[in-house]
């Protein structure tokens, strides 16, 4: 007979305004020999509802808050490195997802320099340009970590939330993900990690009403990705398309995605005494 | 009585063909299949000129012969080189401006005043502020070297038929692209003497392709498999449709579309100046403007001078003959424009809002609707919520800021807002709350080339004039 | 157990509209104007101004001083116009000026008088003062329907609210409202069934029908729902009707909106395309 301690195994779930509730459809899966929430569409509508309650909040935070928090977050995640790696994934990836958040921490202050402005009209006005979240932005992210982060971070640091949906062959180092948010200070709501199959789920997502903007860097079945577009287009939703080839996540990730969900609001006022 | 003489601007100095083909890589060509309507002047229905209908096949000859340009000349010209035609262009446009301010208000409909001091100097203003990015892009903020995307195709409404065109060929061709543009059915003519000045600056054939025709001939231009880039000003409806057919490619698009824009007064603004605001942002252009200020929301402790003074002011608005110095207020567009306002004033009326309009003589040709305004209207009613597009505002009334700011952004629209205040810090406070792409303070209807101008929600996406509107002709 | 009722598609439809139809649209704020009123009003007219098919609702609910704004707000439209009275929300006032409040509120043309029962007297145990000052604004309001509002937040017990219930009934109310919405425990279920047991008996003793009405915390359809189905399964279906059901809210409103545009569109919709009047 083994002395050998039996272990405690890990139950994982669904992550929405911050608590960590099963699918209300009571469903799960078999993915990376783990039973997960498989994700209903009334799961994509209760994250939707959190995600909304929680832009006032988050994108009204200064940005010098949003930059902590997302430090923050690179700092759990550096202290966790073991449960990642435990996953599977190779430490080189995990080292540079916590380095990506520290590259978009430092972006929180910074985007609204490089990307507004004062513009020099032709008469006496004051006039300045200034990027604003969006709103609500929809991902399906792609099975690699660094990919998910990679979409992520750009999504939040400027002030908007998201509803995330995991690639189904990988949702275990999302929902750990999960578990490093839920402790860095981040308010419940703005991020919000669906399990199961973005097949299922992503149409209810791309159509919702209440949604703002979704990124289809994930989707890798281009009927799907069509079908996605058309249902977005219902409240004319900003859409990042799925890269045209294969992504190199580690590459440069550049301003792309930052400003991509973005909004530019002018403000004019006229000068005068 | 005080009587202004009459002050009509002389149509001699316009030369309308009888005539028009498709301006196709340089040259005016006649379309395939031979088809045509005519243009109007919406103030006396009298035809001005008959205009090709571009159909499938002549679309694709633009595309190809902009392609072509793409690839062989544009795309290959030193940036100081396409510089100086953009230079050249803006100059020719300050040169025949009385020209072409009065062909566009025969086409349009518009004021004298408006085209001559707002539409055309602006024209002339966002080609010279794109000319000199054309040789700078390496500085504009996208990496080193962005590149262009290819052709673009343009199309645009008939609010600012030359201003429109200018804001989307100014920074297509300063990026590096060529274009293939359809102008509005209803407002073809500047579009196709801009068509000559491209000839008469010598800008290499294929680089500015004009396909003229309506809905069809947009979508064949919108749907073409060898376009790269598409640029839609209009309805949020065709917007729409327009994001759904694009679904699947690698097209890139800007949207400019709808708009409900609320005009909030609160209590302690200067009166009179807010009123002349209110004006401005519901009548300019006798309304047809995305941008209009067309909810009135009025602190409810102000409310009743504010309307007293608003009446007063409407009262002296001169509506009549576009080509009239004095005219304040000119035609509608066409008479499909002027039946969607009456229908839906018919509808504010029948869901109970009070409607009033200062006595005024409308012409008896033409397509006329004086300046209406809606009193006991609130977002329940139709005409809070849908896009008139027309000299019609509707009064709704708030109680604190944050209802306000509440009110405004209850709309699917999200294009501008106006904010009336002495208050700096309410100022402000508004302008972070407002959802909306341009914010007006205490002033309302500005518009500049360096101004980024655009919506959010269903307003649109993308922007357009300033650096940022470089950002939708480049792969970035 | 009562959650768990499955309401589908074409039920689910049928229930969403017959719940904007018993909505009593409501403000009851200091801050109350004649242009929120009317604004008010005219989304009882069309809630859904983008659809026509969808109906008005039952009632608008205001303070006395709005009574006469809401009755020309709402002219010809069939929409009734409740009025609170008798001192809401406290009801700590003497008698006369109860009647006085109720008697201007009626002539003012309110059709529904939305009254509060004195807790006061009930928690001390003057049941009969409760009962005579009932039966007194009763008779105050002339044609208007009285609806009694028990506050069940502060009764504190299930024993007083049937209690309170019968005697709101016996003293001739038309109508038996849980709550006013103003102190922290409103509408709930459990305390709903009470009432509904109560206006069930009620008949069954009397033949005299009267009606209830939740009031305050139902925000969602999935609740509105549920009260209806509460009501169904123990006063029946002679209660399933605007003239003897009646939600009190205001925000419940956009969520029965947006469910109804979800059963129709089949995508979720979202709040920019509601009104928030």
């Amino acid at each position: 007979m083994s002395d050998a301690r039996v272990s405690v195994r890990k139950t994982y779930k669904l992550f929405i305004g911050g608590k960590f509730p099963r699918s209300e459809s009571g469903r799960s899966y078999l993915a990376q020999d783990a039973n997960v929430a498989l994700a209903s569409r009334k799961d994509v509508r209760d994250a939707v509802v959190a995600a909304r309650a929680a832009v006032k909040g988050w994108s009204g935070a200064t940005a010098y808050n949003r930059g902590q928090i997302l430090y923050r977050v690179a700092e759990m995640l550096e202290g966790r490195r073991d449960q990642f790696t435990g996953l599977g994934l190779p430490a080189a990836e995990v080292d540079e997802a916590i380095d990506r958040w520290v590259w978009y921490a430092g972006w929180s202050d910074k985007i609204s320099q490089v990307y507004g402005g004062a513009n020099p009209v032709a008469g006496p006005y004051f006039n300045l340009s200034s990027p604003e979240p969006t709103g609500v932005v929809g991902v399906v992210t792609p099975p690699s970590f660094l990919g998910l982060v990679s979409v992520l971070a750009p999504i939040i640091v400027t002030g908007n939330t998201a509803v995330v949906l995991t690639a189904r062959e990988a949702p275990l180092a999302a929902v750990t993900l999960a578990e490093v948010l839920a402790t860095s200070d981040l308010p419940g709501g703005v991020v919000n990690i669906l399990t199961g199959d973005p097949a299922e789920t992503a149409p209810w997502l791309a159509a919702h009403m209440d949604v703002n903007a979704i990124d289809l860097a994930g989707v890798t079945d281009t009927d799907l990705a069509t079908s996605l577009e058309v249902a977005a287009a219902g409240n004319l939703k900003r859409i990042v398309r799925p890269p045209a080839k294969a992504a190199n996540w580690s590459d440069d990730p550049g301003l792309t995605r930052l400003t991509a969900f973005l909004e530019t609001k002018t403000v004019w006022h006229p000068k005068g005494i | 009585m005080f009587e202004y003489a009459p002050a009509p601007e002389s149509r001699a100095v316009v030369d309308i063909k009888p005539s028009y083909g498709l301006f196709i890589d340089g040259a005016f060509v006649d379309p395939a299949d031979g088809t045509s309507f005519k243009t109007i002047n919406p103030a006396s229905e009298e035809v001005l000129a008959e205009i090709a209908e571009a159909g499938a096949a002549d679309v694709d000859r633009a595309v190809a012969a902009a392609r072509k340009a793409y690839t062989k000349v544009w795309s290959r010209m030193p940036g100081r080189d396409r510089a100086k035609y953009l230079y050249r262009i803006a100059r020719i446009i300050q040169e025949r401006g009385r020209e072409i301010a009065v062909l566009e208000s025969l086409d349009n409909g518009k004021p004298i005043r408006e085209s001559r001091d707002v539409d055309i100097p602006l024209v002339a203003a966002h080609f010279f502020y794109y000319a000199g990015w054309a040789d700078k892009l390496d500085h504009a903020g996208f990496g080193p070297a962005p590149r262009p995307l290819g052709v673009a195709a343009q199309v645009i409404p008939w609010n600012f038929p030359l201003l429109m065109l200018a804001w989307k060929i100014a920074p297509a061709l300063a990026a590096g692209n060529t274009v293939v543009l359809k102008p509005a059915e209803t407002t073809p003519l500047t579009a196709l003497l801009f068509a000559e000045i491209c000839q008469q600056a010598d800008l290499p054939p294929g680089v500015v392709n004009i396909v003229t025709g309506a809905g069809e001939t947009g979508r064949a231009l919108v749907e073409h498999g060898d376009v790269n880039k598409i640029a839609f000003t209009g309805s949020t409806e065709v917007g729409k449709a327009i994001a759904r057919s694009v679904a699947g490619s690698r097209k890139k698009v800007t949207l400019e579309l709808g708009g409900k824009a609320a005009n909030v007064v609160f209590e302690d603004a200067p009166i009179d100046q807010a009123v002349e605001g209110i004006v401005n942002g519901i009548f300019f252009n006798q309304g047809h403007v995305c941008c209009a200020g067309s909810r009135l929301l009025v602190q409810e402790s102000v409310y009743e001078p504010v309307l007293a003074s608003l009446k007063r002011r409407m009262a002296r608005l001169r509506v009549g003959d576009p080509l009239d110095k004095n005219t304040d207020i000119g035609a509608i567009n066409s008479a499909a424009q002027l039946d969607r306002i009456r229908t839906l004033s018919d509808i504010g009326g029948e869901e109970g809002a009070e409607r009033w309009s200062p006595p005024c003589d409308l012409p008896d040709h033409g397509f006329w609707f004086a300046p209406t305004i809606f009193t006991g209207v609130t977002q329940a009613h139709r005409i809070a919520r849908e896009e008139i597009f027309g000299p019609v505002l509707s009064v709704l009334t708030f109680r604190t800021p944050a209802e306000a700011v509440e009110k405004a952004n209850n709309t699917p629209y999200g294009l501008s807002a106006g904010v009336w205040t002495d208050k700096g810090s309410r100022i402000l406070w508004m302008a972070d709350r407002l959802r909306a792409g341009v914010v007006w303070a205490n002033t309302f209807n500005k518009f500049d080339p360096t101004s980024p101008f655009g919506g959010y929600k269903e307003s649109g996406y993308g922007r357009e004039g300033g650096r940022h509107g470089l950002e939708a002709y480049l792969d970035v | 157990m009562l959650g768990t009722r499955s309401i589908k598609t074409t039920a689910k439809a049928w229930a969403i509209d017959l719940a904007i139809r018993m909505v009593d649209l409501t403000t009851l704020e200091g801050a109350d104007t004649p242009g929120k009123v009317r604004a008010l009003c005219a989304k009882a007219r069309r809630p859904d101004p983008a659809d026509p098919t969808c109906p008005p609702v039952a009632a608008i609910c205001v303070y006395p001083a709005m009574v006469p704004v809401a009755v020309e707000a709402l002219a010809g439209s069939g929409i009734h116009t409740a009025s609170v009275a008798t001192a809401f929300p406290s009801g700590q006032a003497p008698l006369e000026v109860k009647l006085a409040d109720t008697r201007a509120a009626v002539a003012a043309g309110a059709d529904e008088i939305d009254m509060v029962i004195n807790r006061g007297a009930f928690l001390a145990g003057r049941y009969l003062e409760v009962y005579e000052e009932i039966a007194a604004v009763k008779q105050a309001c002339g044609p208007a329907h009285l609806k009694v509002i028990l506050e069940n937040g502060e009764l504190a017990t299930y024993d007083n609210v049937r209690r309170a219930s019968w005697i709101g009934m016996l003293a001739g109310g038309d109508f038996i409202k849980t709550s006013t919405g103003k102190v922290p425990v409103a509408a709930t279920l459990p305390v709903t069934l009470v009432m509904l047991e109560a206006v069930r008996d009620f008949r069954d003793l009397t033949g005299r029908q009267v009606g209830v009405k939740p009031a305050g915390g139902i925000r969602t359809t999935k609740d509105a729902v549920k009260y209806l189905v509460l009501v169904n399964e123990t006063a029946g279906d002679d209660w399933l009707d605007p003239d003897w059901f009646r939600f009190g809210a205001s925000t419940l409103l956009n969520d029965l909106l947006m469910q109804r545009t979800k059963l129709t569109t089949g995508v979720y919709a979202g709040p920019d395309y509601f009104t928030l009047d």
